[in-house]
């Protein structure tokens, strides 16, 4: 039976001075009970939109719907009153959102979230309430979590905190549920084991899902249908094993072709020694109980971890959030303070003062995760590439900088007149260039890449990925490159580094680790992250 | 000079805003119009053609005997024998308000306070100067005071903010308490002490507001290095070796400067308010200058006199809100959210 039919829906986004934005255009789809339906693309594409249009939770009347239908069990969402929308919302249909720490409300305990959709559609006593919250804390997996139900959102973990949101949203037995990119913001480890959740639960209720992502992998495993969407519009539907064996879409070939692969190139013998790094702890001073007790709460962020990088090299470091990846990079640079040898191209960088740290900074750099926040929103490109020039070569002129600008911005690939507009207009792929380009302009032999693709749609990542091999290749550039996506790692590491709450787990040569781990931890990494490619 | 996209989608924002838009047109006007008082309320003539020669008194002090009188002091234009004597070899423009601050108008028909008349348009005060000329010299020196006392005290703030917020830890703790205390002193009192010690005067008095006022932007600004420490592109400029100095002032500041701007028009209102303050209780500029506060003495002492009251509390409340209202369209501007729905 047909659950959900959408038809022919369009959502388009009016701005204050009559601009209209087309978000999605006519897009068709419909679900039934048990079912899972994927919706596919990048960022952009207008998935979220189609789904958040179901809800009405659009920022009506910014948003407004030129066509189309949303028949939800034979009743017409769509353009419904506020009221009669709320009667469905978070009881027929229930919705799981990306990020669980701002979905979650902070000044909330987790027993009052959970148990807020029982008291409104339900009708129950508080009594009643708690009943079923502790029921459903069973059935989300987060029996622990019974004890905790006084608990505050910013109390519990990234996996906890995405536990309770699938509890919220199944707490009236939904029909149908939406999840927006359920475990993005989520750990490898984690990942697997929520989505896991997920389709279990649908099974057990028979509910139907949309799904939401732009992890092809996953999708593979867990929806039977799918939607690939692209700029407003689905351009190829169907079962999902038969569209991701035999793509007819040039776009869904591209989607599938980008899964990262390939090898970085071989290490030439008589390569110089970069980074020799020794023993090296991070401790973050913690907040005192009272004068009375000394450091308690002090956090050990790195502990001896010891690695080395010859030119031409890559070191992949990997692990969950929070193991002190980027903690280890920042301390490399001298941007945070350490105990351990760093030495770099021979100089032993610990004992240096700041300001002598800054002659050297021009050959070790650092490209940013989040190209968004990396750039600084008030300069324009030309002025962000040209700082490290115009600080560590002062004798050079003005021309020679723009010179130097506009061949380092066609290297990595923008066109030189970029160097005239400001970082916003700009797409995350172009602006994760422009960072590299700023850091490649002083010629570094060191450079550090922390999550450099994480934020990027896939196929960018692949782009980014190869330019980034190019570079490598052309310049003899070591890279340390931090991610928590084994795929990617592999794909650009000669050795990687596995890390786990400050310490090393296992560091090794990249075939070696993944055909034979040797710690348990590393297993289940990798077991976590290519179990769902392996159904592909 | 050219703005980012972004400097350019504030002003749209600003204009946008229609009261504070006209706000600031009102202001810029009265603003300027003020800067030229001596030219507006004067007891001397802007011109004087004597015996076919031009003279312009305004800017040149003549003895009497320029005009024919007897005596080698400066001429008192208003006197009606020099008038006479003027008069008959040429003539005079006055000013559209021929009186000085200090000038008394001695033909007045009722006793001083006297109220509106076609000679003074606001009547007169106790001592029966003219009203008019008295507000628009007030008006200026409260502008100006506030001017001056904001541009000092946001630069010394912003700098005191900047510093805590980027080093932090022990040198920001002690700064902190040290601001706690300091502004725990009652400023009020303070002055009221100085002024009987010493007769205060218009830098004296800016000199111990500023050692106060600095603090209102320390707080706000101080967040903002704060926050603007951890953000991505400081540390990249850290990682390229940029010099500290040049990091805050490059890529902090201007977002400081959000905060800062947005808070200008309240402290100027607050350098304005306080300025009045003291005049109203007789401890601020020296005796016989004019002053919004003077005014309102004198309206609270002549309750019988409206236009004196009615004068001091339109004028005032004009320019506060005047201010409050530009405050607010800044705010507008600044207001992310306004700004990114484009």
């Amino acid at each position: 039976m047909t659950l959900l039919q959408v038809k022919d829906l369009s959502v388009h986004f009016r701005s204050p001075n009559n601009v209209t934005t087309k978000a999605v255009n006519n897009v068709s789809f419909s679900l039934s009970q048990g079912e899972t339906l994927a919706l596919v693309g990048e960022s952009g594409s207008g998935k979220s939109v189609s789904a958040l249009s179901i809800l009405g939770l659009l920022p009506y009347p910014m948003a407004f719907h030129p066509t189309g239908s949303i028949l939800f069990e034979g009743q017409e969402l769509l353009n419904t009153p506020e009221n009669t929308l709320r009667k469905i919302r978070g009881h027929e249909i229930g919705m799981i959102f990306q990020e669980p720490m701002t979905a979650l409300n902070p000044l909330h305990t987790i027993e009052k979230q959970i148990a807020e959709p029982l008291l409104i559609h339900k009708g129950m006593s508080k009594l009643q309430a708690k009943e079923r919250v502790v029921e459903l804390m069973n059935l989300v997996g987060f029996a622990d979590g019974i004890s905790r139900l006084n608990a505050y959102p910013h109390q519990l973990s990234g996996g906890q905190r995405q536990r309770v949101m699938i509890a919220m949203a199944l707490a009236c037995e939904p029909k149908l549920l939406i999840a927006d990119e359920p475990t993005t913001a989520l750990d490898v480890t984690i990942q697997a084991s929520i989505l896991e959740l997920i389709s279990d639960l649908q099974k057990r209720f028979q509910m139907g899902l949309l799904l939401i992502s732009h992890d092809l992998g996953m999708v593979a495993k867990m929806a039977q249908t799918i939607a690939v969407m692209r700029n407003g519009h689905i351009v190829e539907q169907g079962q999902t094993s038969k569209v991701l064996k035999n793509p007819q879409h040039s776009y869904t070939k591209h989607l599938i072709d980008s899964e990262p692969k390939g090898h970085p190139s071989a290490i030439s013998r008589k390569a110089a020694n970069i980074l020799e790094v020794k023993d090296i702890k991070v401790t973050f001073r913690g907040q005192k109980k009272s004068w009375m007790t000394r450091g308690t709460g002090d956090v050990k962020a790195v502990e001896n971890v010891s690695l080395s990088l010859v030119a031409g090299e890559t070191v992949g470091i990997v692990g969950e959030s929070g193991s002190g990846k980027s903690t280890l990079a920042y301390a490399i640079l001298r941007l945070t303070e350490s105990q351990g040898q760093i030495n770099f191209c021979g100089v032993e960088l610990q004992h240096l003062s700041r300001a002598a740290v800054r002659p050297m900074r021009p050959q070790m750099q650092i490209i940013f995760q989040d190209p968004f926040s990396s750039l600084n929103p008030r300069l324009s490109v030309g002025q962000i590439v040209a700082e490290g020039l115009e600080i560590h070569q002062k004798q050079i002129g003005k021309l020679e900088i723009e010179n130097q600008v506009q061949s380092i911005l066609q290297e990595v690939g923008l066109s030189p007149e970029a160097s005239h507009r400001y970082p916003h207009e700009f797409s995350g792929g172009q602006r994760q260039r422009i960072a590299i380009a700023r850091a490649l302009i002083l010629k570094p032999k060191l450079l550090i890449l922390d999550e450099p693709t994480s934020a990027l749609d896939r196929s960018i990542q692949a782009e980014i990925i190869a330019l980034l091999r190019d570079l490598q290749k052309r310049y003899q550039l070591a890279y340390l490159f931090i991610s928590h996506d084994l795929k990617v790692v592999r794909a650009m590491s000669h050795r990687i580094l596995v890390m786990k709450a400050g310490q090393v787990v296992e560091l090794q040569e990249t075939e070696k680790l993944f055909t034979k781990p040797t710690s348990p931890y590393t297993k289940s990494l990798i077991k976590a992250s290519f179990d769902l490619l392996e159904n592909n | 000079m050219t703005f980012s996209p972004l400097t350019h989608r504030r002003i749209a924002q600003f204009k946008a805003n229609r009261r504070g838009y006209w706000s600031l047109w009102i202001f810029g006007v009265l603003f300027f119009v003020i800067l030229f008082a001596e030219f507006l309320a004067n007891d001397k003539p802007l011109l004087v053609s004597y015996e076919g020669k031009l003279y312009m008194p305004i800017l040149q002090t003549y003895p009497e005997t320029q005009w024919g009188g007897k005596f080698q002091t400066a001429t008192n234009y208003r006197d009606s024998y020099v008038k006479k004597l003027i008069e008959k070899k040429g003539w005079m423009l006055f000013p559209p308000v021929p009186f000085y601050i200090s000038t008394v108008n001695f033909n007045l028909e009722e006793p001083a306070p006297s109220p509106p008349s076609r000679e003074n348009w606001l009547g007169t005060d106790d001592q029966g100067r003219d009203v008019l000329a008295r507000l628009i010299y007030g008006f200026r020196v409260s502008i100006f005071f506030g001017l001056i006392l904001t541009f000092f005290s946001s630069i010394i703030g912003v700098i005191a903010g900047a510093v805590q917020g980027y080093f932090g830890g022990r040198l920001d703790l002690i700064f902190q308490r040290v601001i706690e205390i300091w502004s725990g002193l009652p400023i009020l009192y303070l002055l009221i002490i100085l002024s009987s010690i010493i007769e205060p005067n218009f830098w004296l008095l800016l000199g111990i507001m500023l050692l106060f006022s600095w603090m209102s932007l320390v707080a706000v600004v101080r967040a903002e290095f704060f926050r603007t420490r951890s953000l991505d592109y400081v540390r990249a400029a850290e990682a390229l070796g940029v010099p500290t100095w040049r990091i805050m002032w490059r890529h902090m500041l201007p977002n400081a400067m959000v905060a800062t701007l947005t808070y200008l028009p309240f402290i100027l209102n607050g350098s304005i308010t306080t300025l009045t303050t003291l005049d109203f209780l007789g401890f601020g500029l020296p005796p016989g200058s004019a002053s919004l506060g003077e005014l309102l003495t004198q309206g609270k002492n002549h309750v019988q006199s409206p236009w004196l009251g009615l004068t001091g509390f339109f004028s005032l409340a004009i320019l506060l809100s005047l201010l409050i209202f530009i405050g607010e369209a800044i705010r507008d501007a600044f207001d992310p959210r306004k700004v990114m729905a484009r």
